[in-house]
């Protein structure tokens, strides 16, 4: 059943640290089976290396199901390589022929810094959450579910929106590193529903304000990010985004740090 | 005399939660202030507790080893999350859910926290509405169900497959919250390496930064260990590659007791493996039982065909398909708890009737219900009088895609066979760990100051957990038990504190600066140049899979003594390889996952001694731990409650020896009965 026949060339991103210049390094794996996944593949590499007593490659995974969104890199150009839908660890080498070269770097933006090899720094995205991407309420203080019918077709785009599982992807396929499509998921999901609305234009202020602080680009519609969202989040949040922004800056007085302190 | 006090509340069951809530004594607010808490793990249980405790105002820190609190396992929790709402008026209540509970885990849990985990369940839900958690909704604008395993009543909330992505992703925000508001620290990207505790009580922890590691030391008034459970001590699991004991079991080497290892459940629905590449299982939820019929070939040559490529599932007719748990469990059928099912599978494969190239497969199958009751249904509501059989495959198709969608696409993606057109091939996976941190009814452990939540203890699923459980449970601990429970000792606390102000040297003028954290830096320091210093040849991988195998052979689905005997021989001896001949690449200060991996597998490699000793000593089968050598004459577990009701907490003596306490389980409000599933 095991090892099969693949025999493939890879060229991967080696950095040390951040505070050192990376280069690309170039590796040949044998024996591929197709039924592996993609970080399977890095497996079979880095027990190879470890062998040969080198130093593994530093990789971000953690489920190896597509939904924790800690693995990530760019694979041929694309960030989680070829396939639509799908994250890095739900990559498989039936995906790749006998033969192939796969290049292999790191997400590359100005607000992911490099940590080792192909491991970034996302830490930007949780602190734009901490600004406003939550509704505020305290635990003990909701009521009965039921009593807050929401229309199901509302419901089914929140979850939609929140399907985000905050991989990064959107911002290593923009030319601008743009964070819109991370951010606009978020905003989406919380002013699609009820319980959204009290800190709605707060909330729209306050984490674009956070996601330009923290270096991410500007938006110009390039649709690279939809193109390569692994959960198929949908540039119309990135539209309503947009429209949120606008009303919010009309209305509201300026961003400020977390609302509906208690 | 036991040195286990559960601390379970007097009173009527139905009171025990009620008149303890109203009578625990209230921390004062200016004094929350300054009573931090530490919290490790970030996962449902972590995210929960620490974002109310933050709520409540304590000061929190937060730690986790993945680069996000958003990306702990919790949220690969697919099917769902049981409340006793009985929002579909089918007769479900907080008794039915807490029955149904005990008599899932083979009554082997504690009734009084049982009961009051039902209880809390209605509030979780209604907490996560109000976070804006978008669960499942009917037409009607109301909260969908759906059922699962060991129940008759639909009690189980769910996100599409993705529910404990969303409930993880509230209680996250809910963190973030706090984060933003000063409230909780958050320490990504750290490990907890050791608990420090001085004279017996936890006082705080040593965390290894993982970018840098540079060890660090954190003092708290209490520590709450989130950290999840340890099915990776099979090697392959549907846990994430990063789940580890290393926190519980640093907790058991200084004094907390660990409880019923030898409980992991073995899930039926899971992909089964492809080859030794494997790194990891992927499970298929439990929710698909709803819809999908399990089965394998009645005739052996059937079998050997199907394994042999020669037929397929399509090519045998309805006479020809042996659908076991349907003919074995008449009134559960698919829906039989997992334990069962799990078993079920093995003993077909076992007897031959495998049907995947390594004859280690059963079918789930979701045609007749996509053609019977979807498609006729949808018919139906579009007038069409007599569907053809496309059309009815047509149209139950669009439904299941529905309800199953992501399911359908993952197992394609891993697989390369399409669901909605060929059966799906599982397989059992070691999946869930009922074991874990022996807890008391506040859910502290044995050391004072030092809680466990979520499935890193072991308290309310008894032998077997029921599917959509966990989830309840995780939050529960986090969002409604622990901000009560830890009110009660953080006043002795508070208390302490004052009577000490004048002392030069207390710990709460010290801190870090106490010498005991010191101690544990050192200890924590000598163990990674330990482990970096042996320069042998074999990789952690190699080690972690001998172990693996050796767990899930004889101390899996089945064990018995011999086996077991045998285990523990075979554990030590890898163990001692280990010492010997593992190679460690990299240094101790820069970002080293191997160095990671390696601290971890020598915990697996502990505790996976102790869990064969668990189940060596229980001479019984029950729930998830099924010993072949007790058996009724059908093949169902037969537990032996006159000697075996009572949880096994094992105390850590050091140099590998441990001592067994028991804690008695007294059933007052159930009667114990065998289990039937028929
Ligand atoms: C694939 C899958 C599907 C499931 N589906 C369901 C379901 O549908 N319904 C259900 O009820 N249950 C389900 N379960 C079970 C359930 O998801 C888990 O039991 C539950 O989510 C565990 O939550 P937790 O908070 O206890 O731990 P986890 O979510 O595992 O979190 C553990 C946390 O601890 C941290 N941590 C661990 N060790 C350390 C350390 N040494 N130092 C610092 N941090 C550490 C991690 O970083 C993480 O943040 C499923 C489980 C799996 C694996
Ligand atoms: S929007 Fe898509 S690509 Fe961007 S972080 Fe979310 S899941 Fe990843
Ligand atoms: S490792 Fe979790 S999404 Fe890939």
């Amino acid at each position: 059943m095991s090892s099969g026949n693949m025999n493939l060339t890879l060229k991967i991103w080696r950095q040390k640290n951040v505070s050192t210049a990376g280069k690309m390094v170039s590796y040949q794996v044998t024996d591929i089976s197709p039924d592996m996944s993609f970080l399977e593949m890095l497996d079979v590499l880095n027990e190879q290396l470890i062998q040969k007593n080198e130093e593994p490659i530093a990789f971000d995974h953690d489920c190896r199901e597509g939904i924790c969104g800690m693995c990530s890199l760019y694979i041929n150009g694309r960030p989680h390589g070829p396939g639509s839908g799908i994250t890095t660890c739900q990559l498989h080498m039936r995906s790749f022929k006998d033969g192939d070269t796969i290049i292999i770097e790191p997400w590359r933006a100005k607000a992911f810094p490099v940590i080792k090899d192909l491991v970034v720094d996302r830490s930007a995205f949780d602190r734009i959450i901490a600004k406003g991407g939550f509704i505020s309420v305290n635990t003990g203080s909701a009521q009965d579910a039921n009593n807050l019918p929401i229309p199901k077709h509302d419901a089914d785009e929140a979850f939609n929106s929140a399907a985000c599982i905050g991989c990064g992807a959107c911002v290593a396929a923009c030319v601008n590193s743009s964070a819109m499509l991370f951010v606009s998921a978020k905003v989406s999901q919380l002013s699609l529903l009820p319980q959204g609305q009290p800190e709605r234009k707060q909330r729209a202020l306050d984490m674009v304000h956070q996601m330009d602080v923290e270096g991410f680009g500007s938006c110009s519609n390039t649709g690279a990010c939809e193109a390569e969202c692994p959960k198929g989040i949908s540039i119309e949040n990135i539209a309503r985004l947009n429209r949120e922004y606008l009303i919010a800056s009309l209305t509201e007085k300026e961003p400020k740090k977390g609302s509906g302190d208690n | 005399m036991s040195k286990l006090d559960s601390k379970i509340p007097d009173g009527a069951l139905e009171q025990k939660w009620t008149s303890y809530r109203s009578t625990v004594p209230l921390v004062n607010p200016a004094n929350k202030r300054n009573l931090e808490i530490l919290v490790v793990g970030s996962g449902l249980a972590g995210s929960s507790v620490a974002a109310t405790l933050a709520e409540m105002g304590y000061k929190v820190k937060v730690f986790c080893f993945q680069d996000s609190a958003r990306r702990a396992h919790s949220i690969a929790a697919q099917g769902g999350i049981n409340a006793a709402k009985n929002y579909q008026n089918d007769g479900d209540s907080v008794y039915r859910l807490f029955y149904d509970t005990i008599k899932g885990g083979d009554y082997r849990s504690r009734e009084a926290n049982v009961y009051r985990l039902a209880e809390v369940s209605g509030n979780i839900i209604d907490q996560c509405v109000a976070q804006g958690v978008p669960l499942a909704r009917e037409y009607g604008g109301l909260l969908s169900n759906r059922s699962f395993g060991g129940t008759q009543v639909q009690r189980t909330f769910y996100a599409a497959g993705q529910t404990g992505q969303q409930l993880l992703l509230g209680a996250y925000s809910a963190l973030q919250r706090q984060v933003g508001l000063g409230s909780i620290q958050m320490y990504t990207r750290h490990e907890m390496l050791e608990l420090v505790t001085i004279d017996g009580v936890a006082r705080g922890i040593i965390a290894r930064n993982l970018i840098t590691g540079e060890l660090e030391k954190h003092f708290g008034h209490a520590v709450l260990l989130c950290t999840g459970g340890y099915g990776n001590v099979f090697f392959l699991s549907t846990n994430a590659m990063g789940s580890n004991a290393t926190a519980a079991w640093k907790a058991n080497k200084k004094g907390a007791f660990f409880a019923n290892p030898c409980y992991t459940q073995i899930h039926p629905t899971c992909i089964p493996v492809s080859g030794d590449h494997q790194s990891k299982l992927t499970l298929m939820s439990e929710s698909l039982r709803n819809d999908g019929r399990i089965w394998v070939p009645k005739k052996k040559e059937d079998a050997e065909a199907i394994r042999a490529g020669k037929k397929k599932a399509r090519d045998l007719a309805e006479d020809d398909r042996d659908y076991y748990l349907e003919r074995r469990y008449p009134a559960f059928g698919n829906l039989v708890p997992r334990d069962v099912a799990s078993r079920a599978a093995k003993e077909r494969c076992d007897a031959g009737f495998g049907v995947n190239a390594t004859g280690q497969a059963v079918f789930l199958d979701f045609q007749y219900n996509m053609k019977e009751k979807y498609g006729r249904s949808e018919a139906k509501k579009l007038d069409i009088a007599n569907p053809t059989d496309a059309q009815l495959k047509e149209l139950g198709k669009n439904v299941i895609k529905e309800k199953y969608g992501n399911l359908f696409d993952m197992y394609k993606q891993i697989t390369g066979v399409d669901p909605y057109e060929e059966p799906m091939q599982i397989y059992p996976a070691v999946h869930y760990t009922m074991g874990g941190l022996w807890v008391d009814y506040n859910l502290m452990t044995t050391v004072p100051g030092l809680y466990s939540l979520g499935e890193a203890n072991f308290s309310d699923h008894g032998a077997n957990r029921l599917g959509a459980s966990a989830l309840m449970q995780g939050l529960a601990d986090g969002y409604f038990i622990i901000p009560y429970t830890i009110g009660a000792y953080l006043n002795t606390e508070v208390s302490r504190m004052s009577a000490e102000k004048a002392k030069a040297d207390s710990i709460d003028k010290l801190k870090t600066q106490h010498p005991a954290f010191d101690e544990a830096l050192k200890n924590t320091q000598a163990h990674i140049d330990k482990l970096l210093s042996i320069n042998g040849t074999k990789s952690v991988d190699h080690f972690h899979k001998k172990l693996g195998k050796v767990m899930w052979e004889k101390c899996g689905m089945a064990r018995n003594a011999n086996g077991l005997k045998e285990a523990i021989e075979e554990i030590r001896a890898i163990r001692e390889e280990f010492w010997k001949d593992l190679r460690v690449t990299g240094t101790a200060n820069e970002y080293n996952p191997e160095l990671e991996k390696a601290g971890r597998v020598a915990d697996f490699l502990e505790l996976g001694e102790l869990m064969c000793m668990d189940a060596l000593q229980r001479n019984e089968s029950c729930g998830g731990h099924f010993r072949e050598e007790y058996q009724t004459s059908e093949g169902e577990a037969q537990r032996d409650d006159a000697n075996y009701s009572y949880v096994a907490a094992w105390e850590n003596k050091g140099n590998g020896q441990f001592e067994l306490h028991k804690e008695i389980l007294e059933f007052k409000a159930i009667k114990v009965a065998q289990r039937s599933y028929k």
